[in-house]
C-alpha cells in the first residue's frame, strides 16, 4: 500500500482527535478537584457556535477561538454557580447544561446554517512543511493542534508537580481536610470549572472552525460524552486521555476508510468499533483496581459545605 | 523564661467564649489559660463542646461572643492559616490527611507556602529524626498505620515551629508503644517551651503526661485541677457531675455450652498491607466474655471480618455459632441465625453505620429481622423510630431525636448508639471491635458493663480490643492476636499485663521470639 494513503488519514485522525483532547484534558482537571461536569457536550456545542459565528462574521481565527473559549467559560460559570455556591446536585445539573447548550446553540445558529469559512489555516513554514511526509506530520496542522498538546502536557505538569496542582487533587481527594488546613475549597473547584468549560469551549471551536468548518446543528454529536468517557478510563490521566482520544480518532477514521473501500462487515458494527476498542483499550492498561482508585478523586460528585 | 511565674503572661487565654449551634449551647462563657510550656488538658464528656473550642483556637469557627488573647493581645483568626501564622498547630482526631498522596505532598499542604520551599523531603526527614518520629516522605498515606499517619500530623505540626500545639485525642488509635513515643515527643516540645492543649479521654494518660487540667461539662467550665493530685475516678466524676459506677465482673469461669466457636482457620487479608489469619481457633462461651488483645494491625480487622461475613472463608464449618456451620453466609443471614448475633465492626462512620442517613434507619438496617421492623417488605417506621429511641435512652446517646442523621453525632456518641444497638436486640452471641474507642469515662463504664451482663445473661460475647485496661475488666479469658496466630486462651485472674504485653509483641513466655519457624 502506499504511503500517499497513509499521510492524510493521519492528518485526519489528528484533527479527529484534537477537539476530544481539549474537552477531556479539562474535564480531568474538573474531575481532579472532585466535580463532575455533565455538560461537557453542551459547553463544546456552545464554543462551537460562538466560534464559527464569531468566524463568519469577523473573518479573525483569534477572535473565533477566543469566542469559542468564552462560550464555554459562561456556561461553565453557571453550572458552578449553581453546584458549587447553591449546592445544586452535580449529575442534574450537569444534564441540565447539556441540553440547555444544545438548544440554545441550535437557536443562535439558526441563521448560519448554509454560512462558509476558509477553516483555520495550516502551519506552513517554507521549506520545512514541504518535507515530504515528515513535514506534513509534523509541521502541517493547524495552530490548535499544538495548543492542545501543550495543553496536555501543561495540565500534567501542573497536577503533579505544582504546589495549586496539588491542592486541586487535595480538595478532590478529601474536601473536608483540605477545609480544615484552610483552604477554600469553592474557589479551587470554581477555578478548575471554569478551566474546563473555556478548555470544552476550545474544543467545540475546533470542530466547527478546523475540523468541518461549517454550522450543523448538534454538530458534536457526543463528542463531550466521549471526552467524558475518556477521562474516566484514562484514570484522570491527562497523556493517557490523549492517547485514548487518539486511539478514539484513529480508529473512527480508519474504519471510514475501510468502509470506503467496502471492507465485508457490516457499516453498523465498524462505527461501533471506535467506542469498543477505545474502552477495552483504556479498561486494560487502568486494570489495577486498586491503582485506578488511588487515581480516582476520592470526592467526585460529592457537594462540599461548611457545616457549622 | 522568668524567675516570677505569675507575672508571666500567658500564651493564649480565652475569655467567655460562646457558641451555639442551633438546638445546642456547645460553649457557653468558657475562659482559659495556657502558660508558656504547659501540657494543658482539656477534659469532657463527648459533647461536652472541647471539639468546639479548639476548632475555635485554630481559627475553623467563629464563636458568638468571647475573646482570644495570645500573648496578651487580643487577636481575630479568619481562618487556619492566621493561625498558624501566630503558632498554633493542631492535630486532628479525624485526621486531615489526603489518603492518595504522598506524605510530603500531605505535609506540603498543610504548612505555609514560603515553608515548602527548598528541598522539603530532607527538612521533613531531619524533623522526624530529631523528635523520634519515623517518617519516609515518599511513601503512601494509605499505606501507613494509624500511628504513622499521627506522625505526619505532628510533623506537619512541628515543621512551622509551633508554640501552642492542639491535639485532639491523639493516643484513641494507638498502640502503648506509639502512645510512650508520642508522650516523650511531647514532654521534650514542653521543655522546648511549646505549650499543648492536649484533649483525651485516657485520663491514666493525662495523669502521667499533663501539668493542669480544665474540665468541661455541657459547655461550660465546670472545674481545674492539677491532674497530678487527681486519681482518675475523680476526674471522670468532676466530668460527669456525677459517680462513676465501674464495672462489675464475675471471675467465675463459665462451663456453659460452646456458642461460638473458630476452628483451624485460615484467610488471605483481603486488604493491602493486612495480615492473613493463620490457623485461628478459638471457643466463646455462654456466659463468658472472651478479650481478644492485640498490637493495631496483627489481624484484628481480618478477625472482624470473617466473624461478620463481610469475607467469607472457604470451608463453612471453621466457623460455627451453636453448632451451625456460618462460614459461607453474609452477615444478614449470621445476624438472623438461632440465638441471633451482635456484631459492631470497628470504624463508626462507614461500616458500622450510614453517615448520611439518621439514626432510625441505621438502627433498621441492623435490627430489621431480630426486632421485626419488617412487615411484608414494609419498613415499620414508628416501630424503628421507637427501637432507636430505645437504644438512645438506655446508652444515654446524646442526640436531639433519632430523625438526625448518624454523621450528626460527635464519635463517641455514635459509637454509644452502634454498641447499643446491637445489645438492645439481645443476642446470643456478640462479636464487638474496639467498643469503647474515642468513648467518654462515663458511657466506657457502661458500655463494659453492659456486655459483662449480657454474658451474665447467658450470651457469649467475643471483645477484640488494644486496651488492655479494658480487656482485664471485662474478659473471663484473654487470649492474643499477634501476626495472625492466635494464642491460647488463659482465664483473666491468672495472666499480668506483662505476660500479654509480651505475647501482643510476639515474645513467648520462655523469651523466645514465637512464631520464629
Amino acid at each position: 500500500m502506499s504511503i500517499d494513503w497513509l499521510v492524510p488519514a493521519i492528518l485526519t485522525i489528528v484533527t479527529a482527535a484534537t477537539p476530544l483532547v481539549f474537552a477531556a484534558v479539562g474535564e480531568t482537571v474538573v474531575e481532579k478537584a472532585g466535580v463532575l461536569n455533565l455538560g461537557v457536550e453542551g459547553m463544546m456545542i456552545m464554543g462551537a457556535i460562538a466560534a464559527f459565528a464569531t468566524a463568519v462574521s469577523t473573518g479573525s481565527e483569534v477572535l473565533a477561538i477566543l469566542a469559542g473559549a468564552a462560550a464555554g467559560l459562561l456556561l461553565s460559570l453557571i453550572f458552578g454557580v449553581l453546584c458549587v455556591y447553591l449546592q445544586s446536585n452535580q449529575v442534574a445539573t450537569g444534564l441540565a447544561l447539556t441540553i440547555f447548550g444544545l438548544g440554545l446553540s441550535a437557536l443562535i445558529g439558526h441563521s448560519y446554517v448554509g454560512a462558509t469559512f476558509d477553516g483555520l489555516a495550516k502551519l506552513d513554514i517554507p521549506g520545512v512543511s514541504d518535507i515530504p511526509t515528515i513535514g506534513p506530520l509534523i509541521f502541517g496542522h493547524d495552530v490548535l493542534v499544538y495548543l492542545s498538546v501543550i495543553s496536555v502536557a501543561l495540565v500534567a505538569w501542573f497536577l503533579n508537580s505544582t504546589r495549586a496542582g496539588l491542592l486541586v487533587r487535595a480538595v478532590g481527594e478529601n474536601h473536608d481536610a483540605a477545609h480544615s488546613i484552610g483552604y477554600s475549597v469553592m474557589l479551587v473547584r470554581m477555578g478548575a470549572i471554569l478551566f474546563g468549560g473555556a478548555m470544552a469551549g476550545i474544543g467545540g471551536a475546533y470542530l466547527s472552525v478546523a475540523y468541518t468548518p461549517l454550522w450543523v446543528e448538534n454538530m458534536t454529536a457526543g463528542r463531550g460524552w466521549i471526552a467524558l468517557a475518556l477521562v474516566v478510563f484514562a484514570s484522570w490521566k491527562p497523556w493517557r486521555a490523549f492517547f485514548g482520544a487518539y486511539l478514539f480518532g484513529g480508529i473512527t477514521i480508519i474504519q471510514l476508510y475501510a468502509q470506503g473501500m467496502g471492507v465485508e462487515v457490516s457499516a453498523q458494527f465498524l462505527s461501533m468499533l471506535p467506542y469498543l476498542a477505545t474502552i477495552l483499550v483504556l479498561v486494560v492498561i487502568s486494570r489495577d483496581s486498586a491503582k485506578a482508585r488511588l487515581n480516582a478523586p476520592a470526592c467526585l460528585g460529592k457537594n462540599f459545605h461548611v457545616s457549622g | 523564661m522568668s524567675e516570677t511565674p505569675q507575672t508571666l503572661t500567658p500564651r493564649l487565654e480565652l475569655l467567655g467564649i460562646t457558641k451555639a449551634y442551633p438546638g445546642v449551647v456547645a460553649n457557653n462563657n468558657v475562659s482559659l489559660k495556657v502558660m508558656p510550656g504547659e501540657i494543658h488538658a482539656l477534659l469532657g464528656e463527648n459533647g461536652a463542646g472541647k471539639s468546639t473550642l479548639v476548632k475555635f483556637i485554630y481559627g475553623v469557627q467563629k464563636a458568638d461572643s468571647g475573646s482570644m488573647l495570645w500573648e496578651g493581645e487580643e487577636v481575630r483568626l479568619a481562618n487556619p492559616n492566621a493561625a498558624r501564622k501566630l503558632g498554633v498547630g493542631m492535630v486532628f482526631q479525624h485526621f486531615s490527611l489526603f489518603d492518595a498522596m504522598t506524605v510530603e505532598e500531605n505535609i506540603s499542604l498543610g504548612i505555609s507556602p514560603e515553608l515548602t520551599k527548598g528541598n522539603l523531603s530532607v527538612r521533613i526527614r531531619e524533623i522526624s529524626a530529631q523528635y523520634g518520629l519515623p517518617l519516609d516522605p515518599d511513601r503512601y498515606v494509605h499505606t501507613l498505620s494509624v500511628g504513622e499517619r499521627q506522625r505526619i500530623e505532628v510533623v506537619r505540626c512541628l515543621l512551622q515551629d509551633p508554640t501552642l500545639l492542639i491535639m485532639d485525642e491523639p493516643t484513641s488509635v494507638l498502640t502503648p508503644q506509639e502512645v510512650e513515643e508520642l508522650f516523650k515527643t511531647l514532654r521534650r516540645l514542653s521543655e522546648e517551651g511549646v505549650s499543648i492543649l492536649y484533649i483525651s479521654h485516657r485520663l491514666e494518660e493525662i495523669k502521667t503526661l499533663c501539668h493542669t487540667a480544665t474540665i468541661m461539662r455541657m459547655g461550660e467550665v465546670v472545674a481545674e485541677c492539677t491532674p497530678e493530685n487527681e486519681t482518675a475516678r475523680s476526674m471522670a466524676e468532676m466530668m460527669m457531675g456525677e459517680n462513676l459506677v465501674s464495672p462489675e465482673r464475675t471471675d467465675r469461669q463459665t462451663d456453659g455450652s460452646v456458642r461460638l466457636e473458630v476452628k483451624d482457620l485460615d484467610a488471605a487479608s483481603t486488604h493491602q498491607h493486612g495480615t492473613d489469619l493463620r490457623s485461628v481457633n478459638l471457643q466463646v462461651r455462654a456466659g463468658e466474655v472472651l478479650g481478644v488483645a492485640g498490637i493495631a494491625g496483627n489481624g484484628q480487622r481480618e478477625l472482624m471480618e470473617v466473624l461478620t461475613g463481610e469475607v467469607l472463608v472457604d470451608r463453612a464449618e471453621s466457623i460455627t455459632i451453636d453448632g451451625t456451620p456460618v462460614g459461607q453466609l453474609g452477615p444478614v443471614q449470621r445476624r438472623g441465625i438461632g440465638v441471633g448475633v451482635g456484631l459492631v465492626p470497628e470504624e463508626r462512620l462507614g461500616h458500622g453505620a450510614v453517615p448520611d442517613m439518621s439514626l432510625w434507619e441505621n438502627g433498621f438496617l441492623s435490627a430489621a429481622t431480630r426486632m421485626e421492623l419488617i412487615n411484608n417488605g414494609f419498613i415499620q417506621v414508628g416501630a424503628s423510630s421507637a427501637f432507636a429511641e430505645e437504644v438512645v435512652e438506655q446508652f444515654r446517646v446524646k442526640t436531639p431525636g433519632v430523625t438526625h442523621p448518624a454523621n450528626s453525632l460527635s464519635g463517641g456518641n455514635l459509637q454509644k448508639f452502634i454498641v447499643g444497638r446491637e445489645l438492645v436486640q439481645k443476642p446470643g452471641v456478640i462479636v464487638v471491635l474496639q467498643p469503647t474507642w474515642g468513648v467518654d469515662a462515663g458511657s466506657t463504664a457502661s458500655i463494659r458493663q453492659a456486655l459483662i451482663d449480657m454474658a451474665t445473661e447467658g450470651a457469649a460475647v467475643l471483645a477484640i480490643s488494644q486496651d488492655l485496661e479494658e480487656l482485664f475488666e471485662i474478659s473471663n479469658r484473654i487470649a492474643v492476636i499477634c501476626e495472625g496466630r492466635m494464642s491460647d486462651a488463659q482465664p483473666a485472674e491468672n495472666v499480668t499485663v506483662e505476660e500479654i504485653g509480651l505475647l501482643m509483641a510476639g515474645v513467648g513466655p520462655d523469651g523466645e521470639k514465637a512464631h520464629a519457624d
